[in-house]
C-alpha cells in the first residue's frame, strides 16, 4: 500500500479513536464541541507561547547587535589611536558574537514560522468549530437520536481530523520551542552577566574599555586644543559636507563604514 | 478527492493528477525505506507541489474527511516512521 494511503489510515484511525463517543449520540456533540472549543484555546496559548520566545530571542538580538556594535566602535577607535592589538581583540570578540547572533537569527525564523503555521492552524480549526456548531445545533434539532447517527459521524470524522491536525501542529510547536529554550537562557544568563555589555570584563586582564577611554580623553584634549588653535587637519577632503571639526571627521569616516556594514548585515536596520 | 497536507490543510485534487502523484508517493516511499534523507526531502517537497499545484483550497468551514492525508512539508523521516507506528502520534 502507498506511503499516503498507510499515513492517511493510521492519522484517522487515531483521530477516531480519540473521538468521544456517548451513549445518546447526540451528548456525542455536545461533549465533541467542547473539546473543540478546548483544542482551540490550547491553540491559541501555543500561538502566544512562541510569539513569548521568538520575542525573548529578538530582544537578545538586539543585545547581542549593540554590544557587537560597541566593539566594532572600539576596533574602530583602537585603530585610529594606533593599537592593532586592542583592535584585534575588540574584532575577534566580536566575531564570537557574530556567530552568536547568525544562531539566533536562525532560531528566530524558525520560530515566526512556527508562529504562523500555528496562527493558520488556529484559523481553519476556528472556521471549522464554528460549522460544526451550526450542523450540531441543526442535527439535534431536525432528527431523532436513531436518526442522527450517520449525520453526527459525518460531521464528528471531518472535524476530528482537523483537531488530529492541529494537536500535532501544537506539538510540533511546543517541540521546537522547547529545544529553544535552553540555548536561549544560556544567553540571557550571559546578557545578565553583563559580559556582553562591556568587552573588558570577558578578560579582566585586558581592558580595551579603559584603555581606549584614558587614550582618547587624551586624544580628545589634543583635537579640542587643535580646534580652539584654529587649526585644519591636514589631508581632509573638501567635499566633507558642513565642514566638521577636526575631532568629529576623525571619528565620521569609520561611523560611515560601521553603518555600511551595519546596513549589510542587518537588512538596514540603522539605514 | 480531498487531500490534507497536515500542518498546512486540505486541498480538493483531480482525480487525473492522481498517477503523478502516486509516482512521487513511490520516490517518497523508497527514501524512507532507504533511510536516505536527501531524496526523502526532494520527494517530500515534490509531492506537496504536485498537490499544491493541481489542487485547489477546499473550503476551511467543511467537515468533510480527506480521502489522503500528507505529512507536513517540514517532516524528517524519523517523524513520517513515527506517523506510521501505531503508538507514535496522537491526535486531538
Amino acid at each position: 500500500m502507498s506511503l499516503m494511503k498507510r499515513i492517511s489510515l493510521i492519522f484517522r484511525s487515531k483521530a477516531n479513536k480519540a473521538l468521544d463517543r456517548a451513549e445518546d449520540p447526540r451528548e456525542t456533540l455536545d461533549y465533541s464541541y467542547q473539546r473543540q472549543l478546548d483544542l482551540l484555546s490550547k491553540v491559541r496559548r501555543g500561538v502566544a507561547d512562541v510569539a513569548t520566545s521568538r520575542k525573548r530571542v529578538e530582544l537578545q538580538v538586539a543585545q547581542l547587535e549593540q554590544s557587537a556594535a560597541k566593539l566594532q566602535a572600539q576596533a574602530e577607535k583602537s585603530l585610529q589611536m594606533n593599537r592593532e592589538d586592542l583592535a584585534r581583540e575588540a574584532l575577534t570578540r566580536k566575531s564570537a558574537l557574530a556567530t552568536q547572533i547568525t544562531d539566533l537569527k536562525a532560531q528566530y525564523a524558525q520560530l515566526q514560522g512556527e508562529e504562523e503555521k500555528l496562527t493558520l492552524a488556529q484559523q481553519r480549526l476556528q472556521a471549522k468549530v464554528e460549522a460544526f456548531r451550526t450542523r450540531k445545533e441543526t442535527i439535534k434539532a431536525t432528527y431523532t437520536a436513531a436518526e442522527a447517527q450517520t449525520r453526527i459521524n459525518e460531521a464528528m470524522s471531518g472535524i476530528g481530523e482537523e483537531m488530529g491536525d492541529v494537536g500535532l501542529a501544537i506539538q510540533r510547536a511546543e517541540d521546537k520551542t522547547a529545544q529553544m529554550q535552553a540555548r536561549a537562557g544560556a544567553i540571557d544568563e550571559l546578557i545578565a552577566s553583563g559580559a556582553l555589555d562591556d568587552a573588558s570584563a570577558i578578560n579582566s586582564g585586558d581592558d580595551i574599555t579603559r584603555e581606549l577611554e584614558s587614550m582618547s580623553s587624551q586624544a580628545d584634549v589634543e583635537a579640542e586644543l587643535a580646534r580652539l588653535k584654529g587649526l585644519s587637519a591636514p589631508a581632509q577632503p573638501e567635499a566633507i559636507e558642513a565642514a566638521p571639526a577636526p575631532g568629529e571627521i576623525l571619528d565620521a569616516e569609520p561611523a560611515k563604514q560601521e553603518s555600511a556594514s551595519d546596513s549589510a548585515s542587518s537588512a538596514g536596520k540603522d539605514a | 478527492m480531498i487531500i490534507r497536507i497536515l500542518g498546512e490543510g486540505q486541498y480538493d485534487v483531480e482525480e487525473s493528477a492522481l498517477d503523478k502523484l502516486n509516482e512521487l508517493d513511490a520516490t517518497l516511499e523508497a527514501a524512507v525505506e532507504a533511510g536516505d534523507e536527501a531524496a526523502f526531502g526532494t520527494a517530500l517537497a515534490e509531492l506537496l507541489a504536485g498537490v499544491r499545484s493541481a489542487g485547489a483550497e477546499h473550503p476551511a468551514d467543511s467537515l468533510d474527511e480527506s480521502d489522503l492525508i500528507l505529512p507536513p512539508s517540514d517532516a524528517t523521516i524519523e517523524q513520517v516512521r513515527e506517523m506510521l507506528n501505531e503508538d507514535g502520534l496522537i491526535p486531538g
